[in-house]
This record gives C-alpha cells, sequence and structure tokens, in this order.
C-alpha cells in the first residue's frame, strides 16, 4: 500500500532553516517527527504552556491546589477516571447508575472564542452548570479530565447514510453511520434528504425521517436537495421550512438530465429560500460541461476511475461556484456551497467573501485529507473508492491550501460527505466510471484529520478548530447555542479532546461497513478520548455505547442571525427607482411583428418569488449609488397617467441636451 | 495651417501612385523615419531616397506619424432588426469610419435563427460589395446549432474566408446557446482553425431580472442597465473561459464593458488561457450615467448590450487593461438607430433596440484617453487600434502594419488636433452621439486607403462599392501557437488494470446511468487541459509509458502488474 506521505528525506532540514520547513505547513516532503525543529510541538510542550497561562488566569482561587497532571506517556493506554458514585452516595440517588447526571472536574472548556478551566456539571442531556466548586447532588458520576480539552461535539454538516441509488443503498445506514461519527467525535450530523426527481419533498422528508429516527444514535437534522422545479415544489418548501424545521436546500449544477437546474430555475428558488430564510446550498459542477467530456473520455476508451477525475476537471467546479455566487448575489440569497474540494473553487468563494457575498465553504474529510492520485492506482477497487463529485484534486498540493483557508476563515464549515459504496456497489461501474456510485467516507475521521492537518502544523488554534468543527455549522444553520457550543443550557453533547492520541486510520479497524477507507494508513495525532452525546457517555477508553434510535430530529428555525443579519440590511437598502421622465411624443419605428427576443420569456412556471422584498446588487463592490441619484428623487413616479408638465420641463426628442 | 500639402504634379485623378516623404512610420513594434511609396493600392517601398516613377503625387508628412490604418473589428452597419435596419448602412458606416482613421471594418453576419448561415453570408456580402467604402471582412454569429450549421460553418471557413464566429449566452430563447451547445461549437471550432467571438453576459438571469424590473414599473431605458448588472456579464465571461479551456480554443469576448469582466480575462491570460478582450469606443469613452438621463431619446440611445457600466471609474479602468496588454483589441460595436427606431420601445426598455454609435470616433478616443494621459504609446495604439486585431484574424502582415507589401492603408495622424464630437458634424445619421460634448485630442489628417486618398482637410472623397471582401484564413499563429502545442502535450491515457471480477450489486438504471448528452454527437477532437495551471502531469505518474492500454472487451488473463486482487486492502 503506498501511503499518502512519501518517503523520509534523509535529511529533512537541509539547505533550508528548520522553521520554515516546518512552519504552517504539512508538507508531505517532510517526515514526520516527534521532536524536530523549533515550530514542531515537543511532546507535551505546548500544551503545559498554554495550561499555566490558563491555570493562572482563569483557574485563579482554586484552592485545593489540584495539579492539573497531563497524561504524558502514550504508550501506555489512555484513561480517564470515571468514578460511579458508591455505597452510601448510590442509596441517596434514587436513579439507577444509568443516571443522565454527569460532572466533568478539570477540563479546560475550549469553545470558538476562548479556552477556560472550569466544571461542567450535566443533567438531562444539558449543561446545567459551569463553573468552579460547583454544587451538585450526590451520586453523580464523575469524570476527571485531567486538564485536557473539553469541546463542544462536533457537528457534521453533510453526510448521506443509508442513500438510496439505483436501487441501491449507501453501505452505511443511520445507525452505523451515527456510530461512526460518535466514534470520531462527531456528536451531531445533518443528512442530505434526497427525493428523486418526481416524488414530494413532504414525503422523501419523512421517509427520512422514519429512518434515521429508528437506527440514530446521535442527534440529527436534515437538508432537502430540490432535484426539480416547479411551483409544487415551492409550497412543498413552504411547509418544510414552517412545520418541519428545514432551513437549508441544496440545488444542483450537475447530474444533467437528472438533478441539474437551469441558471433560470436556480434564480427562482434563490428567490424562493431568500424570502423563506433558509440557506441556498448548491453542488457546484458545471452538468452540461461534464456530460461531454464524460462522453469523450469514454469514447478515448478511458473506462476506469482515472476517467471521473479527468471528466471533471477543477475548472469545471470553479466555473460553477463563480455561477451561483452570481446568481445568489443577484438574489441577495445566502450561499452555501458543499463539497468544495479544489484550490481554484476555494478561490472564488475566497474572493467572493472579501466583495461581500454572503457566502459559505464547505470542504470535507477527503479534500481536506486526501487528494486524487489515487484515481490512477493499479487496483480498480481501491481506485473506486476514491469517487466523489467533485472529484479529490489530483494536485497533490490541494489538501494543505484548503487547510490554510480553512484555517484563515476563508472557509468556514466541514463536513464529510460520507456517502461510501462497497465493492461490489462500487463495481456497477466496473466497465464505465461514469456508473460508479459516488461518495467516500469521512465522517469518523473529519475532526482527528483537521486537528492534525490544522492544529498540530500550527495554521489553527483549538479555538479555530471548535469553529470549523462545531460552532460555525450551529450558527449558520442556527442551532447555536444550542449546539456548537459549552455553555450552560446547551445540549451535553461534549467530547474530551487528546491532542496526543495517534492512530492509523485503516479500514481494517473503522467503524464504517465499506472494505475501503481513502486516510488508508494515514497517521494521524489527536482524537476523542471520552464522547458524551444527549448526556451521556458513548465513547470512553476505545468503547461505544451506542443506542440505536436514541437520536433526536432537531429543527431548525429559518432566518439564522449569522447569515441573515446582512441580508435583510441589503434588502433594506436598495430599492431601485424609475426616472420620471416627460412622455416619448416623437415618431416611432414601425416593427415587423416577428417577435424579437427581448421580451423576457421567463420559464413557462411562473417566477414564484416576485415580493417588494428585492435583492439589492452588492453595493461593497462600488461607491456609486445604483439608484441613481437624481436631485427629484422625491418626486413619485406616476405610471399610467400623462404628465403635461413633467418635471424639469418637458423632454424635447430633438434637442441634443 | 495645414502642413501637409499635395503636389500632384499628373494626372492627380488617374495616378495610384503615391509618396509620403518625411514621416515617423509607427508600426507595433517600432517607429522610425521612412519615406513611402505607394502603387497599386501596395507599398512597395520605403526607405529615404526612395527612387520613385516621375508623376508621382507626393505627401510632404513633416514628421508627423504614419500608421496602418485603423481596423474596426466589430462593427453592425446596415443590420436588420425587426424589418428595419440600422441607420447607417456600408456606405455611411465605412465613410464614418474613414473619417476616424479606420480603413477596415470587420462586420457581423447574424442569420435569423432558423435560416441558413450560408444564404446570410452571402446576402451580407451583397449589401458590402455595393456600398462599402473600404476594405471589409465578415465574422458570422452561430445563432442556433445542429449539423447543418456544422457544414455551413466548415464550408464557410474553407471557401468563404471566414474564421471568427459568434456565439450567445444571453438572449434567452432567442440567440441563447447552452453550455452543452457551446462546447460543441467550441471543440468543432478548435478543429477547424476558428476563433469563438462570444457575446458574453449571462441570458437566463437577465431575462429573470428583466421580468422583475417590468413589475416593479421601471419602464424607461434605466430598467436595461438595472437588469444586467456587470456581475452577469463578468460570470459570462468565466463560463466562456473555461469551456474554451475545456475544449482548448482560442477564445475571444466582444463587447467588455464593465470592470469585473475585464479582471476575469485579465487572469485567465496570466492563468494561461488564450483569451481576447475587445473593448469598445462606447466603454472606452462614456459610462452608464445617461441612462438615468431625464431625456428618453439621450437615455435610449446608449442603450446597447452589455451595458454600459454605471460606474463612471470604468471607463479609466479599461483603458489601463488595453494599454497593459490585458485586453487586447478595440472595436465600436457600431449600431446605431434613430431615435423613432429606439422609440419601439419607449413603454418597455426591453423593447429599445440595442446599439450605440463609435466608428469615427474610435482612433480618436483612445488616443486622448489612452495615449495623451500616458498609458500607452503610440506603438501600442497602433497595437490595440490595427495589429492586433489583423494577428487575430490572420490578415497580418497584409493589415496592420506599415511594410513592404501590405496594403496601402495608412494614416497620418495629427497629435495636436483639438475637436468636439457632436452629432452635429458627425458622419453617422443618427441623431445622437454618445460621446456629444467631448474634447479630444488627436486625429487624421490624412487618410489613405487602398493606396487613395480618401481624407484631407477634412474633406472626404470616398467611393461607395470599393470596399473589398479581405478573405481570413483559419489557423492564425497569433491564437493557434500555443493551441496547437498543447494539443500535441496532452494525451489522456487509461490505466491499464486486470479485469475487476468481484461480485457486482444488482441495481437499477432507472436514473443516474450514462450522461445522457445532447443527441448532436460531439466531434471527437481531443481538447487537453491547460497545463499552464499546475505541474503535475494528467496522464498520471503511476503509468510507464510503454505498456499499451488493454484492448476493449478483451480480457487479459495475466495483467500488467500482476493480477489486482480487488478483496485485499492494498
Amino acid at each position: 500500500f503506498v501511503t499518502v506521505r512519501p518517503p523520509a528525506l534523509e535529511n529533512p532540514g537541509e539547505g533550508v532553516p528548520a522553521f520554515f520547513k516546518s512552519m504552517g505547513s504539512d508538507s508531505p516532503a517532510r517526515p514526520r517527527q516527534k521532536f524536530c525543529g523549533m515550530f514542531c510541538p515537543v511532546e507535551g510542550s505546548s500544551d503545559s504552556k498554554t495550561l499555566d497561562f490558563d491555570a493562572l488566569s482563569m483557574c485563579r482561587g482554586k484552592s485545593d491546589g489540584r495539579v492539573i497532571d497531563r497524561q504524558t506517556d502514550i504508550s501506555q493506554p489512555r484513561k480517564v477516571e470515571i468514578r460511579e458514585s458508591t455505597g452510601k452516595e448510590a442509596l441517596q440517588n434514587l436513579d439507577d447508575k444509568r443516571s443522565d447526571r454527569l460532572l466533568i472536574k478539570g477540563g479546560k472548556i475550549v469553545n470558538d472564542d476562548q479556552s477556560f478551566c472550569a466544571d461542567i456539571y450535566m443533567e438531562d442531556g444539558v449543561i446545567k452548570q459551569i463553573g468552579e466548586n460547583l454544587i451538585v447532588p450526590g451520586g453523580v458520576k464523575t469524570i476527571d479530565a485531567h486538564g485536557r480539552m473539553l469541546m463542544p461535539g462536533g457537528i457534521d454538516v453533510h453526510t448521506r447514510f443509508q442513500m438510496p441509488d439505483r436501487g441501491m443503498t449507501s453501505a452505511d445506514d443511520f445507525y452505523q453511520g451515527t456510530k461512526a461519527a460518535l466514534a470520531g467525535g462527531t456528536t451531531m450530523i445533518i443528512d442530505h434528504v434526497v427525493p428523486e426527481p418526481g416524488v414530494s419533498l413532504i414525503s422523501a422528508f419523512e421517509q427520512w425521517r422514519e429512518w434515521a429516527d429508528s437506527k440514530s444514535c446521535c442527534d440529527y437534522s436534515l437538508h432537502v436537495d430540490i432535484t426539480e422545479w416547479h411551483r409544487g415544489i415551492q409550497e412543498e418548501m413552504e411547509a418544510l421550512v414552517k412545520d418541519h424545521g428545514v432551513n437549508s436546500f441544496l440545488v444542483y449544477l450537475a447530474y444533467k438530465d437528472i438533478f441539474q437546474l437551469t441558471d433560470a430555475q436556480v434564480y427562482e428558488v434563490f428567490s424562493v429560500i431568500r424570502d423563506l430564510g433558509a440557506i441556498a446550498q448548491v453542488h457546484a459542477e458545471n452538468g452540461d460541461i461534464v456530460a461531454e467530456e464524460q462522453r469523450r473520455i469514454l469514447e478515448q476508451g478511458i473506462t476506469g476511475p482515472e476517467g471521473h477525475v479527468l471528466s471533471r476537471p477543477e475548472e469545471v467546479e470553479a466555473e460553477a461556484v463563480n455561477r451561483s455566487v452570481t446568481v445568489a448575489n443577484q438574489t441577495n440569497c445566502p450561499l452555501y456551497v458543499t463539497k468544495v474540494m479544489s484550490k481554484s473553487a476555494a478561490d472564488v468563494i475566497a474572493q467572493a467573501r472579501k466583495k461581500g457575498t454572503v457566502v459559505y465553504g464547505e470542504p470535507i474529510t477527503a479534500s481536506l485529507g486526501t487528494d486524487g492520485s489515487h484515481y490512477w492506482s493499479k487496483n480498480w477497487a481501491k481506485a473506486a473508492a476514491y469517487v466523489t463529485s467533485p472529484p479529490l484534486s489530483p494536485d497533490p498540493t490541494t489538501p494543505d491550501y484548503l487547510n490554510s483557508l480553512l484555517s484563515c476563515g476563508d472557509l468556514q464549515v466541514t463536513g464529510s460527505a460520507h456517502c461510501p459504496f462497497n465493492t461490489a456497489q462500487r463495481a456497477v461501474g466496473k466497465d464505465d466510471f461514469s456508473l460508479i456510485p459516488e461518495g467516500v467516507n469521512g465522517t469518523e475521521e473529519r475532526m482527528s484529520i483537521i486537528w492534525d492537518k490544522c492544529v498540530v502544523t500550527g495554521k489553527m488554534d483549538e479555538n479555530q478548530f471548535v469553529a470549523v468543527t462545531s460552532t460555525n455549522a450551529a450558527k449558520i444553520y442556527n442551532l447555536y447555542p444550542r449546539k456548537g457550543r459549552i455553555a450552560v443550557g446547551s445540549d451535553a453533547d461534549l467530547v474530551l479532546w487528546d491532542p496526543d492520541f495517534t492512530k492509523i486510520i485503516s479500514a481494517k479497524s473503522h467503524n464504517s461497513t465499506v472494505e475501503y477507507n481513502i486516510f488508508e494508513g494515514t497517521e494521524v495525532r489527536g482524537g476523542p478520548l471520552v464522547v458524551i452525546s444527549q448526556g451521556k457517555i458513548v465513547l470512553e477508553e476505545g468503547n461505544l455505547h451506542t443506542t440505536e434510535g436514541s437520536g433526536r430530529y432537531v429543527a431548525r428555525k429559518p432566518f439564522p442571525d449569522y447569515v441573515y443579519k446582512r441580508i435583510k440590511a441589503r434588502s433594506r437598502l436598495a430599492e431601485l427607482r424609475g426616472v420620471p421622465r416627460g412622455l416619448y411624443d416623437g415618431p416611432v419605428c414601425e416593427v415587423s411583428v416577428t417577435p424579437k427576443t427581448m421580451t423576457p420569456a421567463s420559464s413557462a412556471k411562473t417566477s414564484p418569488a416576485k415580493q417588494p422584498n428585492q435583492p439589492v446588487r452588492n453595493l461593497h463592490q462600488s461607491g456609486f449609488s445604483l439608484s441613481g441619484a437624481q436631485v427629484d428623487d422625491n418626486i413619485p413616479r406616476r405610471n399610467t397617467q400623462r404628465i403635461v408638465a413633467p418635471p424639469g420641463g418637458r423632454a424635447n426628442i430633438t434637442s441634443l441636451g | 495651417a495645414d502642413m501637409c500639402c499635395l503636389q500632384g504634379k499628373s494626372n492627380q485623378f488617374a495616378s495610384d501612385r503615391l509618396l509620403i516623404k518625411g514621416g515617423r512610420i509607427v508600426n507595433d513594434d517600432q517607429s522610425f523615419h521612412a519615406d513611402i511609396y505607394l502603387e497599386d493600392g501596395v507599398i512597395k517601398q520605403i526607405g529615404d531616397n526612395l527612387i520613385v516613377p516621375g508623376g508621382v503625387k507626393t505627401i510632404e508628412a513633416n514628421g508627423k506619424m504614419v500608421i496602418p490604418g485603423g481596423i474596426d473589428i466589430h462593427t453592425h452597419f446596415q443590420m436588420p432588426y425587426r424589418g428595419t435596419t440600422t441607420v447607417d448602412d456600408f456606405a455611411q458606416g465605412s465613410k464614418a469610419a474613414l473619417a476616424g482613421g479606420t480603413t477596415m471594418i470587420v462586420d457581423h453576419v447574424i442569420p435569423e435563427p432558423g435560416s441558413s448561415l450560408m444564404e446570410a453570408y452571402d446576402q451580407w456580402r451583397q449589401w458590402a460589395d455595393e456600398k462599402a467604402c473600404c476594405d471589409y471582412s465578415l465574422h458570422v454569429d452561430i445563432t442556433h446549432w445542429n449539423d447543418s450549421i456544422k457544414q455551413e460553418v466548415d464550408n464557410l471557413i474553407k471557401e468563404k474566408g471566414v474564421n471568427s464566429f459568434q456565439v450567445y449566452m444571453a438572449y434567452k430563447d432567442y440567440y441563447q446557446m447552452s453550455n452543452s451547445e457551446l462546447y460543441e461549437i467550441f471543440t468543432f471550432l478548435a478543429e477547424r482553425g476558428g476563433i469563438v467571438q462570444v457575446h458574453a453576459e449571462n441570458g437566463e438571469i437577465i431575462a429573470e431580472e428583466q421580468a422583475r424590473m417590468l413589475q416593479m414599473g421601471i419602464t424607461g431605458p434605466e430598467g436595461h442597465v438595472l437588469s444586467r448588472p456587470e456581475e452577469l456579464e463578468a460570470e459570462a465571461v468565466f463560463r466562456a473561459i473555461t469551456i474554451a479551456s475545456q475544449t482548448n480554443c482560442p477564445l475571444y469576448v466582444t463587447r467588455v464593458m464593465s470592470k469585473s469582466a475585464a479582471d476575469i480575462i485579465s487572469q485567465a491570460r496570466k492563468r494561461g488561457n488564450v483569451v481576447f478582450g475587445e473593448p469598445i469606443t462606447a466603454s472606452l469613452g462614456t459610462d452608464g450615467t445617461h441612462y438615468w438621463s431625464k431625456n428618453w431619446a439621450k437615455a435610449a440611445s446608449f442603450v446597447t448590450s452589455p451595458p454600459l457600466s454605471p460606474d463612471p471609474t470604468t471607463p479609466d479602468y479599461l483603458n489601463t487593461l488595453l494599454s497593459s496588454g490585458d485586453l487586447s483589441v478595440t472595436g465600436s460595436a457600431h449600431c446605431t438607430f434613430s431615435v423613432s427606431q429606439k422609440a419601439i420601445g419607449k413603454d418597455d426598455f426591453t423593447q429599445i433596440p440595442e446599439g450605440v454609435n463609435g466608428v469615427e470616433e474610435r482612433m480618436t478616443l483612445i488616443w486622448d484617453k489612452a495615449v495623451t494621459t500616458g498609458k500607452m504609446d503610440e506603438n501600442m495604439f497602433v497595437a490595440v487600434t490595427s495589429t492586433n486585431a489583423a494577428k487575430i484574424l490572420n490578415l497580418y502582415p497584409r493589415k496592420g502594419r506599415i511594410a513592404v507589401g501590405s496594403d496601402a492603408d495608412l494614416v497620418i495622424w495629427d497629435t495636436d488636433s483639438l475637436r468636439t464630437i457632436t452629432a452635429k458634424t458627425h458622419n453617422s445619421v443618427a441623431e445622437y452621439n454618445v460621446f456629444e460634448g467631448m474634447e479630444l485630442r488627436g486625429a487624421p489628417l490624412v487618410v489613405i486607403c487602398q493606396g487613395k486618398i480618401v481624407l484631407e482637410d477634412g474633406n472626404m472623397h470616398v467611393t461607395s462599392g470599393v470596399g473589398r471582401f479581405i478573405p481570413c484564413a483559419p489557423y492564425p499563429d497569433y491564437a493557434y501557437k500555443r493551441v496547437k502545442a498543447r494539443k500535441q502535450l496532452a494525451v489522456l491515457r487509461a490505466v491499464p488494470r486486470g479485469m475487476y471480477d468481484g461480485p457486482v450489486s444488482e441495481f437499477s438504471m432507472s436514473r443516474g446511468g450514462t450522461p445522457s448528452a445532447s443527441a448532436r454527437t460531439s466531434p471527437t477532437k481531443q481538447p487537453v487541459r491547460n497545463l499552464h495551471q499546475s505541474g503535475f502531469s494528467l496522464a498520471g505518474p503511476p503509468t510507464p509509458d510503454d505498456i499499451p492500454i488493454r484492448p476493449a472487451g478483451r480480457r487479459i488473463v495475466v495483467p500488467p502488474g500482476g493480477r489486482s486482487n480487488i478483496t485485499s486492502l492494498s
């Protein structure tokens, strides 16, 4: 097996100062070392420094003199101390030992804005108290965190568990998938409902609810994909937003003749989404070009998985991202780009954000952790395991680049797009790459990969890590602060994170059911030690205690502040105005009846979203007023009435003024 | 005050022989002092102390600049529009061109959707041959796409001297092409050595925005620009570049009207795409604030697509990019309608016929905005007004250069002339001039077309019908050298693998499946990815060059590299 990392250089520091070599990057050419240059963390060194500081500033007044003691020797089995109440205490506690009450002592709480030391007390799946010397009932199960980081459970914003595809179903169902998620420190997933074109959105939604309610082990929510467009769909979207707690819809610019919508349809969908206060998600690839390229590649006799990436070059992704940004700007609709897989797509998003567009980019575990060189693997089954759309970029520097943009905030959230198929299912496309079912694994690996690629390398700090794995997702989808934050009143979804934990990812040990893991052989540092979901310990000492069907559906309200504050302000800003003019009374040329194009022949389905609350152009971009400020802007325009003496005098059409 | 004087010694009218003495010849690469001797419409000699026959008409240039005549690469003379035609026909239009120092125009043939390209081409040839006063050439617009059009395009390239074709991304349900059609057209033209021109605006979104504007009660010309924001132009340019890059086809963007569209082009050029941008006189000289004019007729006279940007800093920005070489050529998109024609859309801006003037003002305006301001030098001026256009159309060095053997299309340029543009004095028939009142420096003093003096002392001596059609050959080096090299570079290779012999899931073909492309088959030409963009080889490093691709359908018992075992995890 060829691992992602090429063999180590003989002399890694040769010719280049050590600090340049290791600073802020995870260059594959650099050997992984436990003790290397000055910017590589010596075992435990950074931790004790930051902890000491925290202990001085945040934990002042701690009277018990408890020494925060880190477990530094990773050769010993990882342990946390979980004490059950015993004896008398147990008697006082009427509940059995399955009590929902849980106390975490001595942890360093890491939110997206700050880290501090405090204890946490949870009850009934909710965080009840945070602070020092908490007064808690007797008989409470206690976890001693020993100063380790305690962060909000991850939110995987993009999964496709149990997804139907041409009579098959993706290999991990909601049970298997959520179990894998929990094993990786993710305590909430948001799955995509994919209605077959022609099927009602609501009934598809209810189908997914049924599947997930019966099997999911962690809380979940649902995005709904718009796979066709007509007026009925609009009504269903309204119902989903108002009655079913859905606030995000995905449109496809790819999959020609199946899911793909035209630009005009996308415009109309976005207008509806904006009026409903939801988030427009987009699968950005130019499906027309992809279809042409697929045919060309097949014609050339290229039928293997390498054809998948050859027929979907990254430009095609960047083009579609650019187009959807344009439509979103026109409709003043917030945009969310799923599966950012290439440098150029990420660049387009970063540029659009600089211009003021409300757009979010979601790289996935696969694009952050591996690249598309594997499509050329001699092992068909291995190559096929990487097939997903947009494809992984064959450019091996892509993951590093995307991690950098994620760290600087140009990309905001991470999902996994977890949708694996087993080899027999993939083999449907053994003679034609365009038939290979698409999707890769990643829900279990997501947090560890990001920690390893971003935090260990110094690209981001622990707070930014929480932001991109959890908080930003909660904010965008209006789950904040119930999810995505450790605060009193928030859900008790927590992860005790061990930055020293190392493991080698392998299909042999992962929780997914598929035979291949696209990160096979990757060594990652950082992993969850204890995972608490709904106030219950679901992972400890490497053992999972999940309960099928315990996951709740989390409804989401429209108009998330994080997204819509700006949108609302902009829609108030720009009201377009006509220019009041005298009626033109000069000669008019005769025209033949042949209708020229110019009548805006909109699609037969009338545009559903025509409300006075209109989108505006992005006024960030230029300093002039689009309403064409005129001195008499305050004079109301009369539509039908002929103005005998128009303001500014009668317009004389023959004058050259 | 006129420093040029004619010294015709023999029969002034019959003689085609002309000597220009004491001029400073300005080409796109250098300037130098030399005399020029013209005969039979061709430059015969360049140098000092030329030996010329007696009785030659002589022009004393007195050190003034002699430049190659301008080439206006984009005009719409005599364009039919719903039963009427644009007011400037080929006679009037080419006269205006000559008055401004432009000695060749390239007009657009616009066939009605559904009609034959060839018939439309013949029609335009007939109109132009009858009336044009200067040499001309033709672009043909592809307004619909099917196999017979493909055949006609092929014939036009091979037999009719057309090498450039325009497609529209706007005008929904009329001229607009889908992405798949664009892909097919680009692929086809790349194979035939043609230049793809594109009218870049997202017609789908425009249609939606137009409906919205009208619903809001905005019916005047300001609705035109409000419904076509510059982002839509930039989006379409981006998309066209993506498709051109996929199909390895040279791209030419007509009418660059906004900063953002120009930015996309310059970014693409930096990435190595073969793309040329054409700002027009109007976008270089004026802006879209006039759409809000109280005078309806004036506002309507600015209506063109993509619209002039309401951002008043746009012209300066475009001039800068033109000077830096990010934009390559300039046209006028001269397409003038009278006020009564524009008034067809008096109650609905979407009905206003589109087009502005600019063929006469083009060279003067660029001189004033770009050369007198120090953005570009005189050589660059020649490049953007003439030479680059000639290179792109494969007319170089017959046009676009002062050299022995080139056509005798010359302009003696007066850098000191100062005049005010006004509809009262311009050569167009239109009542409005979008540059009304502008004071511009620099103008032609003498214009020589086909070896004859057509402008001197402010007097024009044009002859309708003398203009010749200049055929353009395919595969212009300027655009295709790089394209050809890239084509040779990238051959995609399949990975030789053992046949998969494991279990296969049951599945239904109800959906997904083979991407059903449009019925028209795509030509099998192989465009390549732009290898400028990344350092890795697309052929895939693990494939040794000597291993042949397994013939499809034949099972290999011992595949190269050993039998692959699908159940192993490595």
